[in-house]
């Protein structure tokens, strides 16, 4: 397959009042062409500005201090903003977290959705002005045309979604970013946009990474899951391997904390703690502090990622030949057995 | 791989001596707010400013034997003079004044030249003439100088600040008492209650204030009173409307209805759960209204419809002031100055208020 | 939305009738009657109290004053100013000027102060925006008569670029300074609003989803966040008239304008009831009306208000 975005140790630090923060502590990643890559984890795992800094808008009192995002040869940190402003929008779009919030109110969604069509591929209002109808049609809004001229207030959560997805969709990008874009949504609402996301990229056939803090919700949509702790990636692998095989004990907190049908509430998991402070990063592993399995290493050395298969690979000491072993705990083991057995 | 020591792979387990590193110190509220407020230079060197006029008003008059309406004709107009200070050729008890140099005849006794220049082909001088030593006063210091009664200027000054702060603390308590009870009231009763409130609100808002005051000013005489009045009428508007607003919020968070279900009654819910609750914006409203108060009393006082001379306000010593403001403009510039000081230092620290209080409103 | 319109008509309508029976009560009330003149005869005061309507039933004479006042803009005639002038022609005469001076101000204020606020917003944290913020500041803490005195002392006085008192002959030059001195609160408000507005929006959802589009930030700036921040800066207008009737009162006091302002402080000084209440009247009417404005247009501006119809005020 083809590689259409790489991500190579890439390093951001953020100035704040109280000191630097090194949100981003070397990540890299791949993005396939056509492929769902979906990069989990918590609040303040860095998984935003990964996201923020490939569509090159990251906050002005952020410094990348190392690293190199390459999208189509090029370089997207060493573009000018004015070479930024091509991409951007056109062959990278993006999706929000709050369709409430996200929306111009002071500007029909019609204007909303055509303004990149009009920047980035010069059609004529009126042409424009078809298409963004289909694309509302497209999107799965009840009479699109009336719709064009309406104000976001006007629309439910759901509908105002939708509308964000059209606007990312209108310049027909290769890639598209959804940063946690059913999060802010009620459930049921919820699952429409996720199969409404995955339709779109059968349809269409672009890239996505998607954002999410919860396993749960991308299990039937992405193609490879990376999951993010404290600034780095700690695990990666096919969509099978990080459900049904992971190695990592925050994947399995992560896993762990998904309700399912056989989870009674009462057993509801949380992972312990809180993440760690970036501004001066623990030494070894970020997660030994909240980990169940710790070692003396964990606090010595940052652990290097250990290969599981060709897609799959680890960063944990749990990994190392000379570590204990440690077993992904049963309740979770006995889970993945039921799902596999309903499935197949 | 193999150069790792083995022993390195230990399990360790969660203890005591090992979650103290976990632990992060949290700050109070209070202390967060008092470290954030103690960052903002302009709110803490407000409430120093604050403080030293305070002080002033409250001793300045005691500070010389002349009192604030004590008329002593002789003395009349003098410019400041203050001991010490007049050596360093300021506050010295002189004016200086512009003449073409054919008329000045310079008395060397108490006048001299400090510049001379043309003009348009005349030959001009400006001549410092100490008009203490002209009237032969030379153990007489007023620090302040005179007005054109020969009232003393410092004892009127700081007399006058009085005043100011007798309006900051009338307006803070008024938003207090009469702008919490209401909106308290109007929000936690809520229903038909609330519309009529609201409705006498918004007719009360509807009337411009200085209407209110010069229809007042009308039935009574212009003085503190009527003054004093119209801010009862009109200065809680904008507290209750804010308190209004928060206890509606608040009554439908979840902690007064479990304070309700749990048997408090409505005065303890009010006092335990909802005013701790609004205090900051409480406090920070309350510090914002003091400055428009204080405008207000001196502008009144200045158009005529304030405190009346021989009564001292910063109002009226401007008011007397801008009168001889050409020849004497020392006798608008004290009371200009601490006017437009009191103003922008309330003003600094209640922004400084709000931001400690609001850390949301700030970024980094 | 016409519920909204109506709502709000009728309430600006309740809050006049309020004041005029407010001022038709002191009216009735002031101590001492127009017609208490020592040489007049029972006769005569009779005459005069028919004359004026002063001889009906307090509701009827509340009905023909609000009558006089709402259709025929008669307040009477002033007792001690002019004697036995219409007071409506006082007005007439002299308002032009109040007005106009006053519409002088926002138009150099708003606009002053917009482009403060923007340019502060925008360039965050630089030297411009610590400057409009020193701006903001000492507009809004140093009295708008301090900045007259000051004006008229500097640029009046000591400079002699503008005439110090109002000039017939000189009208145009004599305006400059009593505008510049009004606009300043109107400057320091605008201006903190515009950046307070600009800044919150910048921080919005909706912006970095218009920069997602790969617009250039001029456009950004332009079609998202100006006309975001813009709508808002309407709700301003309504406290600064109050800053403005105030300070029209001192500028005018200062600069001896004959605009309304004066003739309110004098009428006030020498007791000429009638006078005092007609202008406290057309201050009241034009507070009241410039608000109604102010929420009318805020409703049609912004969309969310057009449709929902629903209030402003939290």
């Amino acid at each position: 397959m083809k590689k259409i975005l790489r991500v190579n140790d890439l390093r951001i630090s953020f100035k704040t009042n109280s000191g630097n923060v090194q949100a981003i502590r070397g990540v890299s990643f791949n993005l396939f062409k056509g492929e769902t890559l979906a990069i989990v984890g918590e609040s303040g795992s860095g998984k935003s500005v990964t996201t923020k800094a490939i569509m090159g808008m990251l906050a002005n009192n952020a410094t990348v201090e190392q690293g190199s995002i390459l999208f189509d040869g090029n370089d997207i940190l060493k573009l000018t903003k004015r070479e930024l402003t091509k991409i951007r929008g056109s062959r990278i779009s993006m999706i929000f977290q709050d369709p409430m919030t996200s929306l111009n109110p002071t500007m029909t969604i019609g204007k909303q959705i055509m303004e990149s069509m009009l920047e980035h591929r010069k059609m004529k209002r009126s042409d424009a002005k078809i298409k963004v109808i289909e694309l509302l049609d497209l999107v799965g809004i009840e009479s699109p045309s009336k719709r064009f001229k309406s104000y976001p207030h006007q629309l439910s959560g759901g509908m105002r979604q939708r509308v964000v997805i059209a606007i990312a969709l209108a310049s027909e990008p290769d890639i598209l970013i959804a940063d946690e874009p059913t999060t802010a949504l009620d459930v049921t609402i919820q699952s429409q946009i996720l199969e409404l996301i995955k339709e779109l990229q059968m349809k269409l056939k672009i890239s996505i990474i998607f954002i999410t803090h919860d396993l749960g919700v991308v299990a039937n949509m992405a193609d490879r899951v990376a999951v993010m702790y404290a600034g780095k990636i700690v695990e990666y692998g096919l969509s099978d391997e990080i459900y049904y095989d992971s190695k990592h004990p925050y994947t399995w907190g992560l896993l762990a904390s998904v309700p399912d049908m056989s989870t009674k509430v009462d057993m509801l998991y949380s992972i312990p703690g809180t993440t760690p402070n970036l501004i001066s990063p623990p030494v070894g592993d970020a997660f030994a502090y909240r980990s169940e399995h710790t070692l003396k290493i964990d606090f010595e050395e940052q652990p290097p990622f250990f290969k599981v298969s060709d897609t799959h690979y680890v960063a944990s000491w749990l990994l190392h030949e000379y570590a204990p072993k440690i077993e992904m705990p049963e309740h979770l083991q006995r889970r993945i057995k039921l799902m596999l057995s309903e499935e197949y | 791989m193999l150069n790792y020591d083995k022993s390195r792979f230990e399990r360790i387990f969660r203890d005591s001596s090992n979650e103290r590193e976990i632990l992060v110190h949290n700050a109070s509220f209070f202390q967060d707010t008092l470290k954030r407020f103690k960052k903002n230079k302009g709110a803490v060197v407000g409430l120093i400013v604050i403080t030293i006029v305070l002080f002033f008003s409250l001793i300045g008059p005691f500070m010389n034997s002349y009192k604030y309406d004590q008329v002593m004709t002789e003395y009349e107009k003098l410019p400041p003079r203050i001991p010490i200070v007049e050596k360093l050729g300021i506050l010295d008890g002189t004016i200086v004044e512009t003449k073409t140099k054919a008329r000045a005849k310079i008395n060397p006794d108490y006048e001299r030249i400090v510049k001379e220049y043309v003009v348009n082909g005349k030959e001009m001088v400006d001549v410092e003439r100490n008009i203490y030593k002209e009237k032969g006063f030379d153990d007489v210091y007023f620090w302040f100088g005179t007005d054109t009664l020969g009232r003393d200027q410092w004892t009127r000054v700081w007399t006058g600040t009085r005043v100011s702060f007798y309006i900051a603390f009338l307006a803070v308590l008024i938003d207090m008492v009469i702008g919490i009870t209401y909106g308290m009231i109007s929000g936690y009763k809520g229903g038909r209650t609330d519309t009529i409130m609201q409705r006498v609100v918004e007719i009360i808002v509807g009337i411009p204030r200085l209407v209110i005051v010069t229809l007042l000013v009308l039935v009574l005489n212009p003085g503190l009173m009527s003054i004093t009045l119209a801010l009862i009428l009109t200065g809680w508007i904008g507290m209750s409307r804010v308190v209004r607003s928060q206890v509606l919020k608040l009554k439908s968070f979840e902690f007064i209805l479990a304070s309700r279900t749990l048997g408090s009654s409505d005065s303890q819910i009010i006092i335990k759960d909802i005013l701790p609750n609004i205090f900051g914006q409480v406090l920070v409203m309350s510090m914002f209204s003091v400055p428009s108060a204080i405008f207000y009393e001196s502008f009144l006082a200045f158009i005529g419809l304030g405190l009346q001379p021989p009564m001292a306000s910063l109002g009226v010593l401007i008011s007397d002031g801008y009168k001889s403001i050409m020849v004497y403009p020392h006798m608008l510039l004290f009371p200009v100055v601490i006017l437009a000081l009191l103003m922008l230092t309330f003003n600094l620290l209640a922004d400084g208020l709000r931001d400690a209080l609001d850390p949301k409103m700030k970024e980094e | 939305m016409t519920k909204y319109i109506l709502k709000r008509l009728g309430m600006a309508a309740l809050t006049l009738l309020v004041i005029l029976f407010i001022l038709f009560l002191l009216l009735e009330f002031m101590p001492g009657s127009p017609f208490n003149d020592e040489k007049l005869s029972p006769d005569q005061i009779a005459n005069l109290n028919a004359l004026y309507g002063l001889d009906k039933s307090p509701v009827i004479r509340f009905l023909i004053f609000v009558k006089n006042v709402v259709l025929h803009q008669d307040f009477g005639i002033s007792f001690v100013i002019k004697k036995n002038a219409a007071i409506s022609d006082m007005i007439s005469s002299r308002i032009g000027i109040t007005i106009k001076i006053g519409l002088q101000a926002i138009l150099i204020g708003t606009v002053t102060g917009i482009v403060l606020g923007v340019i502060a917003g925008i360039k965050r944290n630089t030297i411009f925006d610590t400057l409009t913020t020193i701006i903001a500041v000492l507009g809004v803490s140093i009295p708008s008569y301090v900045f007259a005195l000051g004006l008229s002392y500097y640029f009046g006085y000591k400079m002699r670029l503008f005439p110090i008192t109002f000039d017939i002959d000189d009208t145009v030059r004599s305006m400059v300074l009593p505008s510049i001195a009004l606009s300043m609160f109107v400057i320091a408000q605008t201006a903190r609003f515009m950046r307070m507005e600009l800044i919150d929006i910048f921080k919005s959802d909706y912006i970095q989803l218009a920069e997602s589009k790969g617009l250039s930030n001029l456009k950004v700036i332009i079609r998202h966040a100006l006309r975001n921040a813009m709508i808002p800066v309407i709700t301003v207008l309504g406290p600064l008239l109050v800053g403005l009737m105030t300070g029209s009162l001192v500028v005018e006091k200062i600069f001896g304008i004959p605009g309304i302002g004066s003739l309110l402080i004098q009428a006030i000084q020498v007791n000429d009831f009638n006078v005092v209440i007609a202008i406290a009247f057309i201050y009241s009417f034009l507070y009241i009306f410039v608000n109604l404005l102010v929420d009318l247009l805020y409703g049609i501006i912004d969309p969310r208000i057009r449709v929902q119809g629903g209030g402003t005020n939290a």
